[in-house]
């Protein structure tokens, strides 16, 4: 086999069935450490009691994770994803409708990504 | 393509709270919680045109993945049991001859801690449920589906099992597709194409829309925004949301005293 950094590449031939077991392994690895992080936080809140204090923190949190989420993609983006993200949230106010708010921004950041 | 029946848009975009809210004091305490069929069929179909935009992520996944020398049946395995798109792809990115097991692991540990928030983010609904519900449905968690499930409960549908079946949409076109990526790898090798990219983002503006609730939310959302944006340059990863997150729920409680 070549160097695995310079041509990683030999699955092409491979059995597409195969399942290497350690393969199998780490995925299984994977999959137990992503279930604890979906898990983890609200097993926490079901052991720990909940004050008023982290009450008010969960109310925020909603909120706070979708900004954070959407900030740094925005910011990584550019005036299409800007102007088709601003579309999207004037459809949704207007209509409420998420499925017109999607498919109206995906549109419409396509048609942006063109004329801009 | 899905028809647009619309289970949850009826409702006032607006400024509401969950019918029986104001008991406690915070605004999102709902007395009780369904958790039956047509919970999971409305979140299913909802989810359906989003989990489109998932799926172009699927295939540059399966297309990474076979690039790296996964066969189609470890792909498939991963893509069912981890169910969390934006590791996936760090994992096989990093993957390597000998594999890097515990890079690989860890890597993927520390992409998804942000889920440990969202799901903390859905106590006021999910505490009403079974242990078998909430942690058979987080199994289903993923970033797009926490955000319309999220848009559901604060709209008061109180449907326990919107995360289920809109994660089972979400369940079904991931795994597909990135199936779909490795056959047939390099055919839509890049999701911008078609505008696939901007679902997730517009995803969240759409719920970031929901949950916007006037100025008591100005400051933990500027708090969380700034900090996600210095974070975002300093590291990679996904660390930025749980800097945000974290950011704005410690100011909130410094704010109340």
């Amino acid at each position: 086999m070549a160097s695995p950094l310079l041509s990683p590449r030999w699955s092409g031939v491979a059995d597409p069935f195969a399942l290497d077991p350690t393969v199998v392994a780490i995925i299984a690895a994977m999959a137990v450490a992503t279930y604890l992080t979906k898990t983890g936080g609200l097993w926490l809140l079901t052991r720990v009691g909940v004050s008023d204090r982290v009450e008010a923190a969960l109310e925020v949190l909603p909120g706070a994770i979708v900004v954070a989420v959407l900030g740094p993609e925005l910011a990584a983006g550019g005036p299409p994803e800007w102007l088709a993200g601003s579309v999207v949230a004037a459809v949704a106010w207007r209509t409420g409708n998420i499925f017109l708010a999607l498919v109206t921004g995906v549109g419409a950041v396509v048609a942006f990504r063109v004329v801009l | 393509m899905p028809t647009t029946d619309t289970p949850p848009e009826t409702k006032q975009p607006t400024d509401s709270t969950p019918d029986e809210a104001e008991v406690s004091t915070d605004n999102a305490t709902p007395d009780s919680v369904t958790f039956d069929r047509a919970g999971i069929r409305a979140g299913f179909v909802t989810c359906v045109p989003v989990a489109l935009g998932v799926a172009g992520y699927g295939i540059a996944f399966g297309v990474l993945a076979d690039q790296a020398g996964l066969s189609a049946a470890e792909v498939a395995v991963m893509s069912a049991t981890v169910l969390a798109g934006a590791s996936q792809i760090i994992a096989v990115e990093l993957w390597a001859d000998p594999i890097p097991a515990a890079t690989v692991v860890l890597a993927v540990f520390a992409v998804n801690l942000r889920y440990s928030l969202m799901g903390a983010a859905l106590r006021p609904w999910f505490k009403h449920l079974s242990a078998t519900q909430t942690y058979g449905s987080l199994f289903f968690m993923a970033d797009e589906n926490w955000a319309l499930t999220m848009r559901d409960l604060t709209s008061g549908s109180n449907r326990g099992a919107f995360l289920l079946g809109s994660g089972l949409a979400i369940w079904v076109f991931w795994v597909v597709s990135s199936v779909v990526g490795v056959a047939f790898g390099g055919v839509i090798d890049d999701p911008a194409t078609f505008g696939l990219d901007f679902v997730l983002v517009a995803t969240f503006v759409a719920l970031a829309v929901e949950l916007w609730d006037g100025a008591s939310t100005a400051i933990p959302w500027a708090v969380a925004l700034v900090t996600a944006l210095i974070t975002a340059e300093v590291l990679t990863g996904q660390w930025h949301v749980i800097a945000g997150g974290v950011a704005a729920a410690v100011a909130e409680v410094v704010r109340r005293g």
